[in-house]
């Protein structure tokens, strides 16, 4: 077991698109150039448009769990190549390169950490991580990540990240989609609350599996989510799709998305919703009375 | 031969397949002996038959899986089965006719048969969409589904589908949000649920009626994570997804073959030479007697019982190893 913490200064950069590097840096939204330290402080949210530019594993736990601390599991979990993917680049070197540039083994990273004081099982998906894909690795986690809220009685969090199943796992990846939800009905059947935060993109296997479970479902404004990819979508129906397609607003207007939230009340929002979950008839071990924390605000200087 | 309703490596087996009836024909009608001919080319043909069909390549079981005179989930409902009662709706939104479920009799067993349908006439198949489920479809079978368990029926799913619906519509209706429902409510159904995959297995289509006791596949099936074309598309877009399609069938190992050594699935359902389609009554008489055995072996299993396995059976799903330096 190891203790994952973050350096208060000086964060990785967990995404080469996104994260930007300079002084300044354009918004991906609205075009408008912002001073780099300006955007940190403000966990990548534009200050003119609120553009949520893509954040890492990292970012997230800095900015939801208490101190910035996750006590890491799993961390060493390799995948293998099962189906001796053939393809331009082998598989293997496929997993090196992103391990290479993101420092973890596979697409998630799991653990406890503490939200609001309170011990949640925590999850976090990694997009730089080929495309925060769902192999073996990923579904072995999330489905020890959902064991161990069991097994602890404490709420399950997840932020997912993810373009689906990872194709070069072929069968096994697909499968994973099965043993995340067969161990998410025994959750639900424990009584221990889910909270699925959504971030961009969660689509495909993901957001056919267990993104799609959580008691309450939460994105970041302007994700992409979806089942079916864009480009899949236009071809099969030849036209071109509407404005706002597939997004948390669109997601969150046909019913399938419980509220929309600003990155910068995510973990505020977490504390209130934990709070109502953990009631007396739930399976969580610290049980909350009827009092609710203040709303609105950050409760501690995530930074 | 109607263009539209062979494929290509079939061509020279029914090509000389008609030359025997042919000839067979003649020789009556004009009396005139030919048993030695006759016999010589029934040589060739089943040489020949052997030849072609006896090491397909993964893309030529896709072919075939697809082939337009495979049988599909009715045809098969309506060789193994009696009285079956087609049951309509999610109570929701609509009906899709992708879809197909309800009652009928296995023998001396009710059960829910559930399945895709992709239709075989133009009229049909546009009717069924090709067999590409909308959300209400795999809310369809579940709440069916909901309804076997309670009454303590089992559940025969037969999985033939192209992939789940991917348009605004189904977007907009929670296409994925049913899916992942599914799963989630089929992990717990305290009934045995069989599961066959006849044709195509494409994805979250099919997983989306696929998470059960027994999951059998016909020996012409696949079943995959994604279809050759779109896995074709991802990895050789620039030089053409269609002609790459075969390349990436072998890369994704989707035959039963390859599904049963990864230890996936646990029967491949023998077909008649050539294909199901070759003798759709031999195809649903083997069919039958698999899913029977497999009711009776979970028939003995108290529900407790019954959903331990299945859960094992998808916990242990995945390859791994742990490297604690990491």
């Amino acid at each position: 077991m190891e203790w994952f913490r973050k350096a208060k200064a000086g964060l990785t950069r967990q995404d080469k698109q996104d994260i930007p590097d300079g002084l300044w840096t354009k918004c991906g939204g609205c075009g408008e150039i912002i001073y780099a330290r300006e955007l940190e402080r403000r966990f990548w949210v534009c200050p003119s448009c609120e553009y949520h530019f893509r954040i890492g594993h990292a970012e997230y736990i800095r900015l939801l769990l208490d101190d910035g601390v996750l006590e890491e599991y799993d961390r060493g979990l390799i995948s293998g190549d099962p189906l001796k993917f053939k393809d331009k680049k082998k598989y293997p070197e496929r997993i090196a390169d992103a391990q290479q540039k993101t420092g973890l083994a596979d697409a998630v990273v799991c653990g406890i950490g503490k939200i609001g004081g309170r011990a949640v099982s925590f999850s976090v998906m990694e997009f730089a991580f080929i495309g925060g894909s769902m192999g073996s690795v990923v579904g072995e986690k999330v489905a020890r990540a959902i064991e161990r809220a069991m097994t602890r009685r404490i709420p399950l969090v997840i932020v997912a990240c993810s373009g689906g199943a990872r194709m070069q796992e072929g069968i096994l990846s697909l499968m994973q989609m099965a043993k995340t939800s067969f161990l998410l009905a025994e959750l639900v059947e424990a009584k221990i609350p889910y909270i699925s935060v959504l971030t961009n993109p969660t689509t495909a296997g993901v957001m056919a599996s267990f993104a799609s479970l959580g008691d309450v479902i939460i994105a970041e404004p302007g994700a992409q989510l979806g089942f079916a990819g864009p480009r899949v979508i236009r071809e099969t129906i030849r036209q071109e799709l509407p404005p706002g397609f597939q997004s948390s607003e669109f997601f969150q207007e046909h019913g399938f998305l419980d509220k929309i939230v600003k990155r910068t009340e995510l973990k505020p929002t977490l504390i209130n919703l934990l709070t109502f979950l953990s009631g007396p008839n739930s399976g969580v071990m610290e049980k909350t009375g009827s009092t609710l924390p203040m709303p609105g605000g950050l409760p501690e200087s995530p930074a | 031969m109607r263009p539209g309703t062979y494929l290509d490596f079939e061509k020279p087996v029914l090509e000389l397949e008609a030359r025997i009836r042919d000839m067979r024909e003649f020789a009556n009608d004009e009396n005139v002996e030919l048993t030695k001919e006759l016999r010589l080319l029934e040589r060739k043909l089943d040489k020949l038959t052997r030849e072609t069909f006896a090491s397909l390549s993964r893309w030529q079981r896709v072919q075939l899986a697809r082939h337009p005179m495979r049988p599909y989930t009715l045809d098969y409902v309506e060789k193994m089965t009696t009285g079956f009662t087609a049951l309509h709706g999610d109570r929701a939104y609509g009906d899709d006719r992708a879809m197909v479920a309800g009652p009928a009799m296995l023998s001396d067993r009710p059960v829910l048969i559930v399945g895709q349908q992709k239709g075989r006439t133009t009229k049909e198949k546009l009717a069924n969409n090709f067999g590409m489920c909308h959300p209400e479809g795999y809310r369809k079978a579940l709440r069916l589904m909901t309804l076997a368990a309670r009454y303590g029926r089992p559940i025969v799913i037969l999985i033939d589908t192209p992939g789940a619906f991917p348009g605004v519509e189904a977007e907009e209706r929670g296409q994925a949000e049913a899916i992942a429902r599914n799963l989630r409510e089929m992990a717990l159904l305290p009934v045995p649920i069989v599961i066959a995959i006849i044709g195509e297995g494409a994805s979250g289509g099919a997983l989306g009626i696929g998470l059960g006791d027994r999951i059998l596949m016909m020996e012409n099936s696949w079943y995959s994570v994604i279809s050759p074309e779109g896995c074709a598309a991802i990895l050789w877009r620039s030089e053409g997804a269609v002609g790459n399609a075969p390349r990436a069938a072998e890369s994704l190992r989707l035959a039963a073959d390859d599904l049963l050594e990864l230890g996936i699935i646990d029967r491949i359902i023998p077909e008649p030479l050539g294909g199901a389609h070759r003798d759709a009554a031999a195809s649903a008489s083997m069919l039958k007697a698999v899913i029977l055995e497999s009711l009776i072996e979970l028939g003995a299993l108290k529900p407790d019982e019954l959903i331990a396995r299945r859960r094992d059976k998808f916990r242990k799903i995945g390859v791994f190893s742990e490297d604690d330096t990491f």
